[in-house]
């Protein structure tokens, strides 16, 4: 066991996924000398060398696009988006190439691209440096999208993502960087469509992912100095759902709040209210409620703390959903 | 005193009218064998785009980007690539699938609607069709950094047309391509016209001068001629195997059919420039040749005649006998893994359909 921070289990992960496969690439802006402005790909240039760790001209649609050449050569290419609003010039590659060239090919072709996206606000940032574009990615056939939220996922959910055959965009909650845990070097984790229980609950079961899993953990704390047993499901993959053990939890609580950062309104907790409606319909006691971001572009930094979940207003749904 | 020559600007080796010229730069030794194959090319692949615009009238395909005009830019370049070299097409490369070896009724499936591209982009060393405009010179840049990284000894070509310069995703593989010094072409097919824009829209200078500009050298080839394109694609790519970096090649041609067959050119442009390119057309000027120097007779020409049309007959049949796709083919390669929710779907889709068995 080490205890490693979250960007310190990617790093980690990557060497690993790196050592395994010679084909395996690291490219992007700044991931090179500088390890990323993260640090996520720190001393990996050092260690593999420039050939494999691939300073990228600023660029993104341009990452995204060689990745696929790449990986038509059969290199398995990690792609660094530096900062969650900086993916849509890299939108176009992502959606009509990357994720539509296996079925274009009729399944001649793999494209096991990973693109990393540093997502979610919470740090004082400038525009553009605080976004969550899930559900963009969700919506587009033939992208596989996963969302860690703590260091032992991060380590293992990153190799399996460059392990899949499969285009895989891969969130990393950003305000979570920093937080720590004890990791087991060589431990299989969960498969990478897997959720995962983070807290057994009775009474409400909190859906979460990314960096909403923590704020959900500690307002389940919170609700429990009040008497109520609330649980807390950590998806993990955001396409494919996996929706038998949300289900489970549900059909026992019958209560559901979803909680994100992106926008409520066209996001992922729409798909998740429906879908819990339509399996758990005769053992809820409450409509789905959703917690999330406001119908606004994010807000500069003063105001995010108003934008952003935070523990009161999940407990506040918490109440609500206990109110019906 | 005599005057500095200036370079010519447009690489030709064969004039419209049929006659060998030279040129300080590129030559070309072809065999009265290998021109007679050329020739032959040229006409079986304009038979093909012939039937199949003929077939899209009838309703057989849903759609057709027709080729002619753009014969010899595409056979030229075609024929001057290795096994070992892979091609990036945009979705009118059919001369360039020809030389690939790929069935043109794999072509023909695509516009059907069959499916996206049937054909097996490893196997041909020639990549699916590309529908957004540029996009496919990124993947080709990435593919030759591939090479590079492998220490083999190949280049990749990519395809694009006068309207595709102005593409982000261009000018980023530009930049990309100089950058990593990677062993890649860039083929510009300037055919004038991108639908009903022409060239004045997308550039103030002429293309193949826009390369300086990221560091590699650019050239304009006659792009109806088959000789020139082959003599200029060889060079750059032997050049770019070599390590010497990409080449931006600009084959000055002329789009004489409609964009697609869903386009009505005589809403934009006149019928004079039609006629006027009409006589610098690509295969015209290899029969001329071919006569001229008593390199084929008339039995030869008849003789691919009738293998064209043979072709053009035998591509009909096929393409009609082409099946639609099963139901459940919509649910299939989207993953390469198996996805629970796909399953899911195809399973309740599979369900419903089973529904209407047996129903009248």
């Amino acid at each position: 066991m080490t205890t490693l921070t979250l960007a310190k289990a990617l790093n980690e992960g990557l060497r690993a996924a790196m050592d395994a496969d010679s084909k395996v690439l690291v490219m992007g802006e700044d991931v090179g000398k500088l390890g990323g402005v993260f640090r996520v790909t720190d001393g990996l240039q050092k260690d593999f060398g420039e050939d494999r760790v691939i300073d990228t001209p600023l660029a993104e649609s341009g990452i995204i696009g060689t990745a696929i050449g790449l990986a038509l050569r059969g290199y398995r290419p990690v792609c660094e988006i530096q900062f969650d609003g900086f993916v849509f010039p890299a939108a176009d590659q992502i959606i009509t190439q990357l994720a539509k060239m296996p079925l274009r090919s009729l399944g001649k072709l793999k494209l096991p691209v990973v693109v990393r996206i540093p997502c979610g606000g919470g740090i004082g940032a400038v525009e553009h440096h605080s976004e969550s574009p899930e559900s963009y990615f969700t919506h587009t056939a033939g992208l596989r999208v996963v969302a860690c939220s703590n260091p032992v996922d991060a380590y293992t959910m990153i190799q399996d993502a460059v392990r899949c055959d499969d285009p895989v965009v891969f969130f990393e909650p950003k305000r979570r960087y920093w937080d720590k845990a004890d990791v087991e070097f060589g431990a299989p984790g969960l498969p990478l469509d897997r959720a995962r229980v983070a807290r057994e609950g009775d009474d409400v079961t909190l859906v979460a992912y990314g960096p909403m899993v923590k704020t959900c953990l500690e307002a389940a704390a919170a609700a429990e100095e009040d008497g109520r047993s609330v649980g807390v499901i950590d998806l993990r993959s955001l396409n494919p759902l996996d929706m038998p053990v949300v289900r489970e939890a549900v059909d026992r609580t019958g209560r559901c709040v979803v909680v994100h950062e992106a926008p409520v309104f066209s996001g992922l907790g729409g798909e998740i209210a429906a879908r819990v409606t339509e399996q758990c319909f005769y053992r809820l006691e409450a409509p789905v409620l959703r917690v999330g971001g406001f119908s606004t572009p994010y807000p500069p930094s003063r105001l995010e703390d108003h934008y952003l979940p935070d523990l009161d207003r999940i407990l506040e749904a918490v109440d609500r959903v206990f109110g019906y | 005193m005599t005057a500095p020559t200036a370079p010519p600007e447009l690489v030709q080796l064969l004039t419209p009218e049929g006659e060998r010229v030279e040129h300080p730069d590129y030559d070309i030794d072809l065999t009265a064998e290998e021109v007679r194959s050329l020739y032959r090319d040229l006409v079986l692949v304009r038979r093909v785009d012939l039937e199949a615009v003929a077939l899209q009238r009838q309703g057989e395909l849903g759609l057709w980007a027709s080729l002619l005009g753009q014969e010899a830019a595409q056979v030229g370049s075609g024929r001057a690539l290795t096994d070992a070299d892979m091609a990036f097409p945009t979705y009118r490369e059919h001369g360039v699938a020809w030389c690939r070896g790929v069935d043109p009724l794999h072509l023909l499936g695509l516009f059907r609607g069959v499916n996206h591209g049937g054909w097996d982009p490893i196997e041909h060393n020639f990549h699916l069709y590309t529908i957004v405009i540029g996009s496919q010179t990124l993947h080709s840049v990435g593919y030759a950094m591939g090479i590079q990284r492998d220490g083999a000894e190949a280049a990749t070509i990519v395809y694009f047309g006068d309207g595709a310069t102005s593409q982000g995703d261009v000018n980023e593989a530009f930049i990309w391509a100089s950058v990593f010094n990677a062993p890649v072409v860039f083929f510009c097919q300037n055919n004038q016209w991108a639908i009903s824009e022409p060239l004045e829209k997308q550039s103030k200078i002429p293309l193949y001068k826009r390369a300086s500009g990221f560091g590699f050298p650019g050239i304009r080839v006659d792009g109806n001629d088959v000789f020139a394109c082959l003599a200029v694609t060889r060079a750059a790519l032997r050049n770019a195997r070599e390590g010497n970096g990409p080449t931006l090649v600009e084959a000055f041609t002329y789009r004489m059919g409609a964009h697609t067959t869903s386009d009505d050119p005589t809403r934009y442009r006149v019928a004079d420039e039609l006629e006027a390119w009409k006589l610098k057309d690509p295969i015209e000027r290899v029969k001329a040749y071919l006569f001229r120097n008593q390199l084929a007779d008339q039995e030869f020409f008849d003789k691919v005649e009738a293998e064209a049309d043979q072709l053009g007959k035998d591509l009909r049949a096929r393409c009609l006998a082409l099946p639609d796709p099963e139901p459940a083919a919509l649910f299939e390669h989207v993953y390469a893994e198996p996805h629970a929710l796909l399953a899911e779907e195809r399973e309740q889709f599979t369900t419903y359909l089973a529904g209407f068995e047996g129903a009248q």
